[in-house]
């Protein structure tokens, strides 16, 4: 089963508390933008086999969005930390790499 | 104006744990910075606590506070005074970004009261309720089986739990359900 710890509330809960929020720190393109850019905003998403970046939300705790680094081979979570970042914090990136020292880094 | 009554008019079930519709309770959301000191003042003033830390509940005489989230309160007062209360508290706060509403009449309140009351939780929410993880002042907003939920503990083996009033008679069968005589394992 999958655990996570809401960074909002503190709470660790498990997968059933939280609804899920797709992949994390995308670039958003709106009307205006190149066709190509808004296509791969709206449906081209990185899905490796292994470390991801997701959204999620505490949606029957505090209501809140956060973000998470999990294994999607493993269910392995490297971290959770707060939704009001565009990119992975330092310490959750070094995390993710004490774990896969052949990741090859956020990008 | 026609009598306001709860969700269940205060139905109540008498298995291994009882289960209690609380009736007319007056709730009050209050949503703002937390760390705020206006904001600590308005609520000391209406219900004479401070604000509890994270997940956790005051509770005195003239009511209660409940943690809700990191910008929200749920404040436990007075069916009657509910209206005036959030008239005092939209004063005391003005100039703040803020929001008080009265939602007593949009939540229904159940109390969980014996021994097995843990296990009767225990049973629909994914949460660690045993005596050293869940004590007397801890909250927790969770699930009853499929229903959103805050419940928190008054004393040892007394639980009250709040959700919307819509699916009260749902968490009341539920519930009821959950406290059938010899259905509840000594585990906690």
């Amino acid at each position: 089963m999958l655990m996570l710890k809401c960074p909002n509330c503190g709470v660790t809960a498990e997968e059933t508390e939280f609804a899920p929020g797709g992949e994390a720190h995308l670039t958003r393109f709106a009307s205006g933008s190149e066709d190509q850019a808004f296509s791969d905003y709206l449906f081209a998403r990185k899905n490796p086999r292994g470390v991801h970046f997701e959204r999620w939300r505490h949606a029957f705790g505090c209501g809140k969005w956060f973000h998470a680094a999990r294994c999607t081979a493993t269910l392995e979570v490297f971290g959770t930390y707060t939704g009001q970042t565009s990119t992975p914090p330092d310490d959750i990136t070094a995390a993710v790499k004490a774990k896969r020292p052949e990741w090859e880094g956020f990008k | 104006m026609s009598n306001a009554i709860s969700i269940l008019n205060g139905a109540t079930f008498d298995g291994a744990v009882k289960i209690t519709e609380a009736g007319l309770r007056g709730m009050i959301t209050l949503r703002g910075d937390l760390s705020s000191v206006q904001l600590k003042s308005a609520v000391s003033a209406v219900v004479g606590l401070g604000i509890p830390t994270q997940r956790k509940i005051n509770r005195g005489p003239k009511g209660g506070v409940a943690w809700m989230s990191p910008d929200e309160l749920l404040l436990l007062v007075d069916y009657d005074n509910a209206d005036a209360i959030v008239a005092e508290i939209t004063t005391a706060m003005a100039g703040e970004h803020h929001m008080a509403v009265n939602v007593s009449d949009a939540r229904a309140v159940f109390l969980i009261e014996g021994q097995g009351a843990r296990e009767v939780l225990a049973k629909g929410a994914p949460v660690d309720l045993s005596t050293d993880a869940f004590r007397v002042g801890d909250l927790r907003r969770s699930r009853i089986g499929q229903l959103a939920a805050a419940f928190w503990m008054t004393e040892d083996d007394h639980f009250e739990l709040v959700c919307f009033r819509s699916v009260g008679a749902f968490m009341f069968d539920w519930l009821s359900n959950a406290a059938r005589e010899g259905s509840v394992p000594k585990y906690f």
